[in-house]
């Protein structure tokens, strides 16, 4: 099992978010998380990957069979954890290419591999660019700064390309995109797609679904996941609304 | 109000004693010069050592050096060595002109203590330059650093004799940039130098003025420098601070700038027990354009102060400000910029940035816009920040697997980019960047020999930054 989260609760500054969750996931599966506002799912995803201010009081997140609650965000990053940021932060002064350089050689060095020659990634990167359909120079650009949002969040997904995570979580990749920027990021997630990565798709909405088809859908709210199935969920979820879950797991 | 009686510093009292006795030996050499010196004493003697309760010096406390019994008057060193034999400049593969102050007095030969090159540009001893050229003299020498400013300038006017000493005719573009450097090497002394530059119509000059320490002994430095630009003239000034955490660097320029001159200064940072920029700027030409930033690095104890004044004289100028700072431990950072603009200056555009990273809790900065607007058809803006580094964008760099420090630094060193990318010099710039990125590491510090790893400058840099040059 890649993943395994059991009975995780988290809590920011003191007030507890999450609260019990379970999820498991395997390699080669596309996990869809779906739910209200305000159910703890960007919550779930900052506490897998490691932010700061999240703090779990009770669980254990295990990853490829190690514990990893007090792993720092980046060596979860380099073990092969990525996040698609709901909201890609802007970096003025940090440029694209010199990012994913030092990104790409972190990680090469925390795996024991030389360092990549500028060439070779300069190579790497075009290739990737291709994927998203990135046509603009990135090199002197900064990170983010002014792009649009279809923009950031294509730029997400090059990311993701360029280093070639595990388990990679999409928090809402799809707000705020139009029909052919989500076609361009869900082409490029079916393209990464492999027997040997898993993808947790934290989504709002089922429209993203028709184009990154998953294998389970989980429904979040309060703080955990109050069911699970498969794809056919999350149509029901589109047909009904939120307001049976509410309705049904609200007064708990 | 009567006013309340000054408490008389040892220092104080002892450049009083020093500046009579000296001036009163050369009762008989009359002239000008003489009698600038007698006026800044008195001067002098009113204003005494600028202090806290003054409102420009609120923040920045001198009251530790004025108790030490600095040297004011100090000797000429015998020329024996190049100055290069005893000091190595971090800033390489850059070629210009070299000069330097030795313990306050221009380090040369004599035969090459003021030359004069085939395009009528002189360079060279500003006390020389006295002696041999004493119509400039009287024409420039002092003509803008008011003597009343401060207690600084009013001491500095009293007891400076020497300093570097700059002149481009018109039409004349000098290619490559004279580079001074400063440097003290004998301990408790007090430097009241003053520089010179005088750059005539339609000509061009770029000006690298370096501050350095070569050993751990105190010292006071105040320097003034004066530039009077010429119309259509342009002048590229940067200064370059490293010096000791001893040593306390008091900095006075001045700017006269005539119609469609331009000037550029930035002023670097990098390290020093206490260092004060003063930038006075004056705008006198229609058409003038004054782009004015600096970044300073600070940790420790130290403490950094820029004060900049941007008067719009006249209408039709630019001013442009940008300065910028992380302050590490118990730094301390001081930010005025004071812009005037006259009732008749409209059109006036006048912009002013200051932004600040505290790295702990315990440094401080002090950040305070002073607009002063008489014209009523101008843009003037301003603005300050102060804050962390951001926490959002740290925790993106380490989700993509960028170690904390590597991070760090990443976001340290895209803040302080903004200036240095200002610096109009190829090979300088990219010495800066080393530089500022060693000064982020901590790296570039005091070594045995000099302030700036002169032993290890190639030292190599694991963490390449700037990828536009593959």
């Amino acid at each position: 099992m890649l993943l395994n989260i059991k009975n995780l609760h988290v809590a920011i500054n003191g007030k507890e978010i999450l609260k019990g969750l379970n999820l498991q996931v395997n390699k080669g599966e596309i996990h869809a998380i779906m739910g209200p506002n305000g159910t703890g799912k960007s919550t779930l995803a900052a506490a897998i990957t490691g932010r700061e201010g999240y703090e779990i009081t009770k669980g254990e997140i295990i990853y490829k069979g190690q514990v990893i609650n007090d792993w720092t965000a980046d060596k979860r990053a380099n073990e092969g954890v990525f996040l698609s940021f709901q909201y890609p932060v802007e970096i003025p002064g940090v440029s694209m290419t010199n990012f994913m350089r030092t990104a790409l050689n972190a990680k090469r060095e925390y795996l024991g591999k030389p360092q990549m020659k500028a060439g070779e990634f300069l190579k790497l990167m075009e290739e990737k660019k291709k994927l998203v359909e990135i046509t603009a120079k990135l090199t002197n650009r900064s990170v983010n700064e002014g792009f649009s949002g279809g923009e950031k969040k294509k730029n997400e997904i090059f990311q993701m390309a360029m280093l070639e995570p595990t388990l990679a979580i999409l928090d809402e990749t799809d707000s705020g995109l139009d029909i052919d920027a989500l076609k361009v990021v869900a082409k490029g997630v079916n393209e990464l797609k492999s027997d040997e990565n898993a993808f947790v798709v934290i989504t709002h909405y089922q429209r993203l679904l028709e184009y990154i088809v998953p294998d389970f859908v989980h429904v979040m709210y309060g703080g955990r996941i109050v069911k699970s199935g498969g794809k056919g969920l999350a149509l029901e979820l589109e047909d009904q609304g939120y307001e049976w879950v509410k309705e049904k797991f609200g007064e708990e | 109000m009567k006013p309340k009686k000054r408490i008389i510093s040892p220092l104080e009292k002892r450049l009083l004693q020093v500046a009579e006795e000296k001036l009163s030996l050369r009762e008989k050499d009359s002239g000008k010069f003489h009698a600038l010196q007698q006026e800044a004493l008195t001067a002098f003697k009113e204003l005494g050592l600028p202090h806290k309760k003054l409102e420009k010096w609120r923040n920045t406390d001198l009251f530790d050096w004025y108790q030490k019994l600095f040297n004011p008057i100090t000797e000429k060193e015998e020329f024996t060595t190049k100055v290069n034999d005893i000091f190595e400049c971090t800033v390489q593969g850059f070629d210009s002109n070299v000069v330097s102050i030795l313990n306050g007095h221009y380090y040369s030969s004599e035969e090459s203590s003021l030359q004069t090159f085939d395009n009528g540009v002189i360079i060279g001893s500003l006390a020389k330059a006295r002696e041999e050229y004493p119509e400039y003299f009287e024409k420039y020498y002092s003509s803008i650093a008011k003597v009343e400013t401060n207690g600084m300038t009013a001491i500095n006017a009293a007891l400076a004799e020497d300093g570097v000493f700059v002149y481009v005719p018109d039409n004349v573009e000098v290619e490559k940039p004279v580079q001074l450097i400063k440097l003290v090497n004998k301990r408790g002394l007090m430097l009241n130098t003053r520089n010179l530059i005088i750059m005539g119509n339609n000509s061009r000059f770029t000006f690298l003025h370096c501050d350095d320490s070569i050993n751990h002994d105190d010292s006071l430095i105040n320097t003034l420098t004066e530039v009077h630009i010429g119309e259509n003239a342009s002048l590229d000034l940067y200064k370059l601070q490293n010096i000791n955490d001893e040593t306390a660097l008091l900095n006075n320029s001045f700017f006269n700038m005539e119609r469609d001159s331009r000037l550029k200064v930035n002023v670097l940072t990098f390290n020093g027990g206490l260092i004060r920029n003063e930038l006075h700027v004056s705008l006198n030409g229609e058409g003038a354009e004054a782009d004015l930033s600096g970044l300073y690095l600070m940790d420790k104890k130290q403490h950094i102060d820029n004060q900049v004044y941007v008067n719009h004289n006249v209408p039709h100028c630019n001013s442009n400000e940008l300065f910028k700072g992380i302050l590490d431990e118990e730094a301390k950072g001081v930010f005025n910029g004071y812009i005037y603009v006259a009732r008749d200056a409209q059109k006036t555009n006048a912009f002013q940035r200051n932004n600040n990273i505290l790295m702990t809790s315990s440094a401080k900065i002090n950040t305070m816009p002073f607009l002063e607007i008489y014209a009523d058809d101008v843009q003037c803006s301003h603005g300050a920040t102060v804050g962390q580094l951001d926490n959002e964008a740290m925790f993106y760099l380490m989700q993509r697997g960028i170690p904390f420090d590597d991070a760090r630094m990443l976001l340290m060193f895209a803040f302080a980019a903004e200036v240095t990318d200002n610096i109009r010099i190829e090979t300088l710039k990219t010495n800066i960047d080393d530089m500022v990125k060693k000064r982020l590491r901590g790296e570039l510090s005091i070594c045995d020999r000099c302030v700036l790893h002169c032993t290890t400058p190639d030292k190599p840099i694991e963490f390449e930054i700037d990828l536009s040059k593959i």
